[in-house]
C-alpha cells in the first residue's frame, strides 16, 4: 500500500512548524499531527468518523488558533469595509452582528472568505484562513491606507470552535456567569464578549456552537474544562466532513483567486443592492454576469465508492466539470461533491473513478444540517 | 504498539497472508497499515477469477482521508472475495487479520510465500 509511510512529518520539519498554544494537549491525547499551511495541527485523535457523529449528536471542540483575528480600528473601518468586501457590512447593525463575505481581487476573484464581526463603530474583527493570513494581511494594509484604519493582527488570541446540539450549553458552563447569559441569549450569527473574551455563534459544521476567540491561555483552561465535561477533542479531519456535508466551501479548494463567487456557490453573499457601494471587484462581478460559463453544483454518488478532490464529472452530452471537493459523508453513509460544471450542463451527471463513469445525482448543498439529511441518499435508500 | 501475529507472512507493502490447510491464500492488509490509514469507508476487493502476478495493484481501500492501492503479495489466482467488506468497511479495522480479510487466492507457486517477510521482518521494515 502506498500513503503509509508517507504520513508521518519528519521530525526535522515538524520543529519548523508553527504550533497553537493546544498543541502539548493534542500530543497529550495522541493525536495524529499534520502539516496544515505551516502549522502543526491535529487531524485526527482516535477516529475520525466518531468525531464527525460527536457534532453533529453531542459535542466536539476543534483547535482552530492557526486561524487568524484581525482587528480593524478606526472611524472609517464601516466604510472601509463597504469598499473591501462582497457582502455589505452595512448590514450588521448592532454590535455583536455578524457577517460571512468574500474578499476579492479587482478582477472578481476570491482572495479569501472570512467573516466579520461588528463590535463598535470603530471596531470590526475579521477571522481569515490560516492559509492565506499573510496575503490577506498585505493586502489589508494596501486597502486600509486610504480609510486611515489601522490593521492588527490579533495574534495574542486563539480561537476554539465547540460544535453540536449540546455545544453551547457545555460552553456556557465554563464561562464567566454573565457572560454566559449574554451567549445564551445570541442569535445565529452574533456575538457576545466580556473583556478579551469573544464569543460568537457561529461554526463551520452545520450544527449550533460557538467559535471562541480568547487569550492563548485561556485557550488551555477552556479545552481542558469542556475537556472534562465531555466534549470530543475533533481534528481537521472531521471539521472537512462536517463542512462538506454542511455544503460550505474550503478556500483553497473549491475556490481560490481564479473562481468569482459567482462560480462557487457563493453568489448569495454578494450583495449588489446598494448601487452606489463600488466594493473591489464588483465591476469585474458585473461584467462576469453577462458571459458567465461555470457554476457550483452539489452531487451524490448512487452506488459504493468514494468521490475525491479533482475527478472529472461528466454531463449529458458530454461536457466536463471537475470536483472541488470529495469525499465520504458520515452522517448519510455515502459519498458527496461540490463540483464545478459548466453553466447549461444537464444531467445526468456522471464522476470518473478509477477510470470508471459512475452515475451521481445532482442536489442542492447542504447535504445535512442540524444533524438531519437534506437530500435522499442512495445509500439511505432501500437496498434490493 | 500495532499487533503483529508470528504465524502469519509480510509484504512490505503492508499485506499479511496467511496459508489455509488446503493450500490457499488469505490476505489482508496489517493492523499497523489499517492504524495508519485511519477509518476505513470503501473497500473494492479484486474479482474472483482475476489473475495477479506478484506486486500487481487489484485492490482499493478508502479511508476518510485518502485511497490506496493494495498489492498481490504474491502470483495467483483470486478465488475469493470479502463480500462482507461491501456493507462493513469497518471489519479491515477492527479486525484485519480476522474478519477484514481482503481476498483469497490460489497461488501459482507455493513456495512463493516462502519469500515473504516473517513478522520480525516486517516489523524491521517499519523502523
Amino acid at each position: 500500500m502506498h500513503h503509509v509511510h508517507a504520513e508521518p512529518v519528519p521530525e526535522m520539519v515538524r520543529n519548523m512548524l508553527k504550533q497553537t498554544a493546544l498543541h502539548a494537549e493534542h500530543l497529550r491525547l495522541g493525536a495524529r499531527m499534520v502539516d496544515f499551511a505551516g502549522w502543526d495541527m491535529p487531524i485526527q485523535y482516535h477516529s475520525q468518523l466518531d468525531e464527525h457523529h460527536a457534532v453533529r449528536s453531542a459535542a466536539g471542540m476543534f483547535d482552530v488558533a492557526h486561524m487568524s483575528a484581525i482587528d480593524l480600528l478606526g472611524a472609517q473601518t464601516r466604510d472601509f469595509l463597504r469598499h473591501l468586501l462582497a457582502n455589505d457590512v452595512a448590514r450588521l447593525q448592532s454590535p455583536g452582528k455578524a457577517l460571512y463575505s468574500c474578499m476579492l481581487n479587482h478582477d472578481g476573484g476570491v482572495i479569501d472568505d472570512l467573516i466579520v464581526y461588528f463590535i463598535d463603530d470603530s471596531w470590526f474583527r475579521l477571522v481569515v484562513n490560516a492559509g492565506t493570513t499573510d496575503k490577506d494581511l498585505a493586502w489589508l494594509q494596501t486597502e486600509a491606507c486610504a480609510f486611515g484604519v489601522e490593521v492588527r493582527q490579533r495574534r495574542d488570541l486563539g480561537i476554539l470552535a465547540v460544535q453540536g446540539p449540546g455545544a453551547r450549553a457545555r460552553v456556557h458552563a465554563v464561562l464567566p456567569p454573565d457572560l454566559a447569559e449574554r451567549a445564551s441569549a445570541l442569535t445565529p450569527f452574533s456575538a457576545a464578549w466580556h473583556g478579551e473574551l469573544f464569543v460568537g455563534r457561529t461554526g463551520y459544521t452545520g450544527e449550533d456552537g460557538y467559535e471562541l476567540i480568547v487569550p492563548h491561555d485561556d485557550l488551555q483552561v477552556i479545552w481542558r474544562a469542556l475537556l472534562a465535561a465531555g466534549v470530543s477533542p475533533c481534528g481537521l479531519g472531521a471539521r472537512d466532513t462536517l463542512r462538506l456535508e454542511a455544503g460550505m466551501n474550503l478556500y483553497g479548494q473549491d475556490m481560490d483567486e481564479t473562481v468569482s463567487p459567482l462560480e462557487c456557490g457563493l453568489a448569495w453573499t454578494v450583495s449588489l443592492t446598494d448601487a452606489h457601494r463600488r466594493f473591489v471587484g464588483r465591476e469585474a462581478l458585473e461584467a462576469l454576469r453577462a458571459t458567465l460559463s461555470r457554476k457550483a453544483i452539489g452531487l451524490v454518488l448512487e452506488g459504493r465508492g468514494v468521490l475525491r478532490g479533482h475527478m472529472p464529472v461528466r454531463a449529458a452530452g458530454g461536457a466536463l466539470g471537475e470536483i472541488t471537493s470529495g469525499g465520504y459523508a458520515p452522517t448519510l453513509k455515502g459519498s458527496i461533491a461540490l463540483a464545478r460544471i459548466p453553466l447549461d450542463a444537464r444531467g445526468p451527471f456522471e464522476v470518473e473513478i478509477r477510470g470508471q463513469w459512475h452515475a451521481v445525482r445532482e442536489v442542492k448543498p447542504p447535504f445535512v444540517r442540524h444533524g438531519k439529511v437534506l437530500v435522499a441518499s442512495a445509500a439511505a435508500a432501500p437496498r434490493d | 504498539m500495532s499487533n503483529t501475529p508470528a504465524d502469519l507472512k509480510y509484504a512490505k507493502s503492508h499485506e499479511w497472508v496467511k496459508t489455509l490447510p488446503d493450500g490457499t491464500l488469505l490476505i489482508g492488509i496489517t493492523d499497523h497499515a489499517q492504524a495508519a490509514l485511519g477509518d476505513l469507508v470503501f473497500v473494492e476487493t479484486p474479482k474472483v477469477g482475476r489473475v495477479l502476478a506478484a506486486g500487481e495493484a487489484c485492490c482499493v481501500v478508502e479511508s476518510v482521508k485518502a485511497a490506496s492501492d493494495v498489492y498481490a503479495p504474491v502470483a495467483g489466482t483470486v478465488i475469493e472475495a470479502n463480500t462482507r467488506l461491501g456493507e462493513n468497511p469497518e471489519l479491515v479495522n477492527d479486525a484485519p487479520y480476522e474478519a477484514g480479510w481482503l481476498w483469497k487466492l490460489q497461488p501459482a507457486n507455493p513456495a512463493d510465500v516462502d519469500g515473504l517477510l516473517d513478522a520480525a521482518g516486517y516489523v524491521a521494515s517499519l523502523a
